[in-house]
Formats: C-alpha cells, structure tokens, sequence
C-alpha cells in the first residue's frame, strides 16, 4: 500500500515535469527564452500586492465554477453548460441592478439581490439543461454547449439592443455601474473580501455536501450506477436535476461575482472562459473536492501570470491555457499508464 | 435579389460550409468506429493556424492542407491511445485536448497574425460549368469544395457498401462480434480516428486558406465551430448524407441570418448568427426524445391510428448511436 502511495506521487510528479517540458518545447518553437517568458509569468503573480489580489479575484469565480462542476461530476454529468449558467447568472444580477439602480434601498440590499437574481438566472440555466437530458434525451454535452451559445448571444443582444448605452451601439459593454453598487473593496484593491468569502464558503459546503450528507452520498450512487441507484430506490432523475441546479446556482454566483466586483458591468465575455476552466481543474484534482481550493488558486495565478506576456515579451497570453490544459492532459494519461503497468488485475 | 444573385449566394453556402463539411464527416467516421473526439474545436483552430503556417512558410497549398490533416489525426490518436491504451475517459481527453489546442494555436500563431498567405483560387471544371443553374452551383467552386461533395459521397459507399465498412460498423457497434469475426477491433479504432481526425484537419486550413483565408488569432471568428460540428454529427445520425444535410441547413440558416440583417435593423449580427442554435436543440430534442420513458409511456395512452402515426414520425427522427460508441473494448 505504501509502496503504491509513492509510486503514485511519483507518477504525477512525473507529469508535471512532462508538461513543464512541453511547455517548454512550445516556447522554444515559438522562438522565445523559455526561462525569461516563466520569470515573467511569476513576476506577474508575486511582484505586487496588486498583482496577488488579482489572482485571488480571479480564483472566486474559478472556485465557484470548480466547486459547481465537481457536484454534477458527482452525479456522472459532464455540465459543459457552465459557461452559459455563469453568462446567464450575469444577465440576471445586471437586470436586477439596473431595475433597483435609481430605487432608494440601500446599496448593499441591491447588491444582495443581485446575487440572488443571478444564483437564479444560473440555476434556471442549468436546469434547461438538465430537463433537455431527463425528459428530453439529449446529452448534457451537446444541449449544454448550445445554450452556451444561446447565452452569449443572448447576452450581446442586451448589451447592444435594451441595454446599450445611449447613442452607442457598441458590444463592449453595458454602462458601469455607480460605484455605491460595487462590492466593497476596502483596501482600494481589486479584490472584495466579500467575493473572497463566498468563493472560499462555497467550496467547503460543496466539500462537506459531497463528503459528509444522506445527500450526496445519493448523488454519488446516481452518478457511479444510475441503475443500481434506481433500484435501491433513489429518485434518480431528481437528483441530476439537483446537480444541475445546485451547479448552475454556482456558476450563476461567478457571474454575479464578475458583474459586482470585477467588471461592473456587464460585457459579452463575462465568464472570462472560467466554466471550462472549472472543468479542468476538477479533471486535474480527479474530483477530490479537498483540493479545489489550491489548484484553482493555481490555475487563477497563471491566468494572471499570463497577462505578463503581451506587455513583457509580445507574445499571447494563451500561454497560461496552453499550461493549464497540457498538465491535466498529462496527469490523465500519465494516471492511466500507472494504472495499466501496476495495477492490472487485482 | 435576382435570381443570378440568388444562385450565386447558395453557390456561396456551399463553398462556406465546406470546412465544416470536413469535420463532421471525420467526426461520423471516427465515431461509426466508437470513439468520440470531442477535441474538434481545438483541432480546428490549430489546423487551422499549422495550415496557414505551413502553407505561408513553404508557399505551397498541398503542404498546408496536408499539414492540417497531419496535425487533426496526431490529435485525434491521443484520444485514442488515451482511451483504447490507457483507459481513461475518452471525453475527458477529448475536452482537454479542445482547450489545449486552441490556446497553442493562439501562442504559436502569433507570428503569423495578419500575415498576407496563399489562398485557394476558384478552379472551374470545364464543360460542365456551361451548365445552366448547376454549372454555378457546382462547378464553379474551389477544390476543397468539390472535395467536400466527393466525401459524403465516398465516406457513406465507404459506411454502407463495402466490407471494410461492414467490418468498421461492427466495431461501433458489437465489437465482441467483430472480434469474433476476425477483426482487430483495437488496431481499427487507431486507423478510423486517426482517418476521421485527418478528414476533420482539412476543416482548418480550408478556413485559413480557403473560406476565411488568413490567420488572425483569436480574431479569426474559428472558435466555436469545433462544437457546431460535434452537434451536427450527432444530429446526422452517423449516416453521411443526413449529416451533409445537417451541415447545409446550418450553414444556410447562418446565410439567411446575415440576409435578414437589414430587414431587422434592431437584432444585431452577431444574435442572427446563432440562430442555428436553438434550432439545433430542437432538432436534438426531436432526435432524441422518441426513447425518452415519459413519451413512451405517452405513446402507449394514445388511440391506436394516432399511436401508430406519432411512433412512425419519431421513428423516423429517430438517430440512435453505434452500440458501443464510446465504450473501451477488451478482448479477453
């Protein structure tokens, strides 16, 4: 057992310095110092309080999209949806914002409702979804990724048409917000504590929803053996609609989260690609909710880190991508080989 | 619009949905054979950029085409060896190769944005573009068009007419039996993804010397067209004709979303352009909802003359998946 433990920490060590030495290689074709191009990519994570607090504005969503993924990977769903739930739940905090702008509540209820729009518009998201695949027949996959383009363009008509700001029409975005509809941020960063918080929330009662309840105990049945579950008696289509919601409610607070405390409006590109990435992480953590938290935190840095790269070097910032998808790659088949050499038939 | 101009915009659809074409047939192949790709959107965009890359650097079109299909089937064989070899999951592999691929067309593309490249040029056929009507229609196109009539033509004989066909739907479909009957189900899975990732490669450079000739990064409007493609091999039903259908209605619904623009000034181009969308999940819903229990059991209530009409439309909607799409085969 032990010997196992090693030999399977070594393994993943060993697929990490594979992708570093692709990445590598990528670097070396695209005619680039590949030692210069990763102190950069560093220097854009630590070398300022400002660039610390952006990463961790940027794993709020992140993690909120990774804790999202990780309950209807529980349930055997491949919500590749996410993007459009986080989309959607933006368009629903904007639409509450704007309808409660010029009303006289105080700013923090507006904002409170905000987030309850826009846990709604993502949970409505989701569960079309999720009603495509239960009563409809159609995998999560291919009905997830046309609402995501439903979404997007559902979003850009807002944006150009009721929403444009006066005498535009432009898709750049919808006119800012006053800052008294801004989550705090007390210490003139772009960071809010109050995202922070939920972000961090979120993921430790998806931990403990998936680890410790009656709950996702049942959520798990459905998902290793949805026939089994069935005939022990577990409402199974429930419980994919469950996750569906429960994920798109999520996805939904990102995009909430992205309109209050990031962009403070809303623009076209609003999920910052963050849903797939979510889908990624949980692929790399192999869908153990304990390390969500780090490796999103991870992943959010080298998104930030890669910012360096058009401004230090003239080079795309998809390097960050090109790093975050080669690991999961790697760790994947890397796991499988370790798989297929050591534990063939037990 | 005259007829004339008419004719030529179809003439236009046809051409456009040419990459497209590509990468549904090489998807329906690669999934006859039960594997899914799904890394096509990342297979597209870095076909797309190697294509460009190559062709600009060589100045030769064949050596870009080739390049791309090259890279589609390299990508393609990851999938395979990752789920035929190392039993992982063949979507898992699939989506991270998708978000892979597009980013490293992103970086190593960036030398070549706005690069002036060679492109394909309109190569008439001679006699038969005098025809009237069908002469513009088909006969006026460039060689990657023609290219993509010929393939739905050959990739459905290849399907459904030969034995090596027989033998690549028996692998999808009952692989056990297959292997029974002799064939080396496994070291057929290689071939046909690898085949069907080369196909869907062309798709690439046909949009960066052909249809959207150039490469201009994330500016080049590809991304996205990956996922169109998955939805419409599911939508053709793995049958190559429904899916040349599937593509040509796509493409014409996209065609007439830019025609209506001037008639409703107040939806911008970008909302008429996915338009296809919803209707795409329609169209899923209606392929698929026949198995759903609820209609089944709904059938079952009606009078006898309507059950019988509703379950033969179903039936007739109906597109059901190779067997063991999908699903790793072991011999022993």
């Amino acid at each position: 057992m032990k010997k196992n433990q090693w030999l399977k920490i070594g393994f993943q060590l060993a697929a990490i310095v594979l992708a570093l030495l692709f990445t590598t290689l990528v670097l070396l074709m695209a005619g680039a110092s590949p030692l210069q191009a990763y102190s950069n990519v560093l220097q854009g994570i630590f070398s300022s309080t400002a660039d610390i607090t952006n990463v961790l504005a940027a794993w709020v969503p992140l993690l909120l999209a990774t804790a999202g993924v990780l309950i209807t990977f529980a349930a055997g769903l491949w919500n590749i949806g996410i993007e459009g739930q986080i989309v959607l739940g933006a368009v629903f905090t904007t639409g509450a914002l704007r309808l409660l702008q010029n009303s006289s509540l105080p700013g923090g209820w507006i904002i409170v409702i905000g987030f309850i729009a826009g846990l709604i518009g993502g949970a409505i998201w989701g569960a079309l979804a999720g009603v495509l695949k239960t009563f409809g027949g159609v995998n999560e996959i291919f009905g997830g990724l046309g609402l995501n383009f439903v979404a997007t363009a559902f979003a850009l008509y807002l944006i150009i048409g009721p929403w444009g700001r006066p005498g535009i029409a432009s898709t750049s975005g919808t006119l800012i917000f006053p800052t008294r509809l801004w989550l705090p941020t007390p210490l003139n960063v772009a960071l809010s504590p109050w995202a922070l918080g939920l972000g961090i929330l979120a993921a430790i009662l998806v931990y403990f929803l998936l680890r410790g309840t009656y709950f996702g105990l049942r959520l798990k049945a459905v998902g290793k053996n949805m026939r089994a579950a069935f005939l022990l008696g577990v409402p199974t289509w429930q419980y994919s609609m469950y996750a569906f919601l429960l994920c798109g409610a999520l996805a939904g607070l990102a995009g909430a989260v992205q309109v209050t405390a990031v962009y403070h409006r809303l623009i076209p590109t609003i999920s910052s690609g963050y849903g797939f990435l979510g889908l990624l992480v949980a692929m790399l953590i192999n869908y153990q909710a304990v390390w969500a938290a780090p490796i999103a935190l991870f992943y959010a840095a080298l998104n930030i880190g890669g910012i360096q790269l058009p401004i230090m070097m003239k080079m795309d910032s998809s390097l960050s991508g090109v790093l975050q998808g080669i690991l999961v790659l790697f760790v994947l088949m890397v796991e499988g080989a370790r798989q297929q050499l050591f534990e063939k038939k037990e | 619009m005259t007829s004339m101009g008419l004719l030529i915009s179809i003439a236009g659809i046809l051409s456009g949905a040419a990459p497209i074409m590509f990468g549904v047939i090489g998807e329906t192949i690669t999934e006859r054979a039960g594997i899914i790709n799904l890394s096509m959107n990342g297979t597209i965009l870095l076909s797309a950029m190697v294509g460009f890359a190559a062709a600009f650097v060589t100045g030769s079109l064949f050596l870009g085409f080739l390049a791309g299909a090259l890279l589609g089937g390299l990508v393609a064989l990851v999938v395979a060896f990752s789920s035929i070899a190392l039993k992982q999951s063949q979507v898992a592999v699939g989506f991270v190769l998708a978000v892979l691929c597009l980013n490293l067309s992103y970086f190593l593309g960036h030398a070549y944005i706005s690069q002036n490249g060679p492109s394909l040029n309109v190569l008439p056929i001679p006699v038969l573009d005098k025809i009237p009507i069908l002469g513009i229609l088909f006969f006026r196109q460039d060689l990657m068009t023609y290219f993509s009539f010929v393939i739905i033509f050959l990739a459905w004989f290849w399907i459904y007419r030969t034995r090596p066909g027989l033998m690549l739907r028996g692998i999808g479909e009952r692989p056990a039996a297959a292997y029974v009957r002799g064939a080396n189900v496994n070291r057929l899975r290689y071939i046909y993804t690898f085949l069907g990732g080369a196909i869907a490669g062309l798709a690439g450079p046909t949009f960066s010397l052909d249809v959207k000739a150039g490469w201009a990064g994330q500016l080049s409007g590809l991304d996205g067209y990956g996922w169109i493609v998955l939805s419409i091999a599911i939508f053709g039903g793995w049958n190559p004709f429904r899916a040349a259908f599937g593509v040509y209605l796509f493409s014409f619904l996209q065609w007439l979303g830019l025609v209506l623009q001037p008639v409703l000034p107040n939806i911008p181009t970008q909302v008429l352009q996915v338009a296809p969308f919803p209707l795409m999940i329609l169209t899923l819903l209606l392929v698929n909802i026949g198995d759903a229990e609820w209609v089944q059991r709904w059938l079952a209530s009606l009078p006898e003359g309507t059950r019988r009409v509703m379950a033969r439309i179903l039936r007739a909607l109906r597109a059901s998946p190779p067997a063991s799409l999908g699903v790793p085969f072991e011999s022993e």
